[in-house]
């Protein structure tokens, strides 16, 4: 188990400590709904240190991470990031990841922390054929920091070498000083908010953070983290994302990129599988008397098992239950009634639009 | 942590009072985090000690309540059907559970001190 550089800070604030991808996080520091509704009305401050960084360098490191990925970062501009799933030959999902394209010739990879050493077999593994590409594992030196909230913005600029409109979305700048430390700032997050991601190295991490809190962030925990990317719809690996679930599946279609000319790994069985049509599809749930958990089973008007929850959980700004869930494409049409099956007694739900919270929402 | 000396503890958390009401303990809630889902047993339904007869949900976790001891569900809180946070606001008061008519003690319940170990030890 490894610490981050803030895990006794944590530690210290009432941090409720739990294990996750091999790090010791916070779940929250004393209520995940008051944590979630910060950062959907302020400013929430989130240690994500834990993801892993790998560095791509070299003259076919374009060519090289076109064919690794469903999303090809070549037609990113350097200053530019993208998200991608990672496919396996099969079409189902290694792990999804940000892209930042560093200069014409090297990309920073931004992974799931429980990935990080399977990804990084996976990708060491694929370059055995790109000679001219090197790859460096820096996750154990760089923190990252997430100021996610309506008020990230107004809150870190005073604190910030540069205009932050400058950087705008799915943008980073690569050295922005912040209260004197450099870190690569970019417009980017896993809330449905706006706001901004700094990666910086780990022994800065603490002097960032605190005058971030001296400002007014208030410090966020894995717990909202769960639940805030759940109501935005954003996936979670291992849930709505596996080895035997594809992106196509899991709704992300507009991010394997059919039109690229190139051959990349797992093309051929995703394009079977979107010509052939889906089998099932991810959709949105909301319920009355339950709460949905991962793995509970899903059942049509009849009740017959049509699928499974991903993920569950009461929404802190709907008040309400809700649920992803992958199910079979004839019951996924929005409005349609289903059951999910919660210790035993059937509770009602319905397939609903998604995301369940879109930015800007009047809470 | 607030634990009254009037009350009985079971090792998993739950309070019993000397007429029958039932809840969880400060300790309990605290653990817990936000709770946002009760889920209450039926009035009249026969409970032994040591039974699952409900659940409390926070956020992030579903937990199962355990009766301190054999009786029949006299009453349930239905407040906490819409204000399952009363369980975290005041879990010795407006946040019972439910209100049990006792057979005998079916199960070995904590004094308030005995029970401050447990947790302590926890």
């Amino acid at each position: 188990m490894k610490d981050t550089p803030l895990t006794s800070w944590h530690r210290n604030h009432g941090g409720k400590l739990v294990e996750f991808g091999g790090y010791w996080m916070p779940l929250d520091y004393g209520s995940i709904v008051e944590e979630h509704l910060a950062v959907r009305q302020r400013a929430g401050l989130f240690d994500v240190s834990h993801m892993g960084e790998f560095l791509v360098e070299g003259v076919s490191a374009s060519p090289f991470l076109d064919h690794l990925l469903t999303n090809p970062p070549s037609r990113l501009n350097v200053g530019q990031a993208l998200y991608s799933p990672m496919c396996l030959p099969t079409g189902g999902t290694v792990d999804d990841l940000l892209v930042y394209r560093l200069d014409e010739k090297k990309y920073l990879l931004v992974v799931n922390a429980a990935n990080i050493a399977k990804d990084w077999d996976w990708v060491s593994q694929a370059s055995q054929h790109w000679p001219l590409v090197t790859l460096a594992n820096v996750s154990d030196t760089t923190a990252l920091l997430a100021l996610q909230g309506p008020q990230a913005q107004s809150l870190l600029q005073p604190l910030a070498s540069i205009d932050l409109n400058t950087v705008s979305y799915y943008h980073f700048s690569p050295q922005v000083m912040i209260d004197g430390v450099p870190v690569l700032l970019s417009r980017t997050g896993y809330t449905g908010e706006e706001g901004f991601e700094l990666y910086l190295e780990g022994n800065a991490a603490p002097t960032v953070w605190q005058s971030l809190i001296d400002r007014g962030a208030i410090p966020v925990g894995l717990g909202a983290r769960d639940t805030l990317r759940l109501e935005a719809r954003l996936p979670l690996y291992g849930h709505e994302l596996s080895e035997t679930i594809t992106p196509l599946e899991a709704g992300l279609g507009m991010f394997v990129r059919f039109k690229q000319p190139g051959d990349f790994i797992g093309r051929g069985a995703l394009e079977r599988q979107k010509s052939e049509g889906l089998q099932r599809k991810l959709v949105g749930l909301t319920l009355v008397g339950g709460i949905a958990r991962a793995g509970y089973p899903v059942m049509d008007a009849e009740g017959h098992a049509v699928g499974i929850v991903t993920s569950g959980t009461h929404s802190p700004s709907l008040k309400k239950p809700i649920a992803l869930a992958l199910v079979a494409l004839q019951q996924s049409a929005i409005g349609t009634p289903l059951s999910v099956e919660i210790r035993g007694k059937m509770v009602p739900a319905q397939v609903v639009a998604t995301p369940f919270y879109r930015r800007g929402t009047h809470l | 942590m607030n634990i009254p000396t009037h009350l009985r503890y079971t090792k998993d958390h739950e309070w019993i009072a000397s007429d029958g009401t039932v809840g969880i303990t400060a300790f309990a809630q605290d653990a817990l985090g936000d709770v946002v889902f009760v889920e209450l047993p039926e009035v009249g339904r026969e409970l032994k000690a040591g039974e699952a007869f409900g659940v409390v949900e926070s956020v992030k976790s579903v937990s199962d309540l355990y009766c301190p001891t054999d009786g029949t569900v006299a009453a349930v809180n239905t407040k906490l059907i819409d204000q399952p946070e009363l369980v975290n606001q005041d879990p010795y008061g407006e946040g019972w559970i439910i209100r049990l008519d006792p057979h005998q003690s079916g199960m070995e319940l904590l004094s308030a001190e005995d029970y401050q170990k447990e947790t302590e030890g926890a």
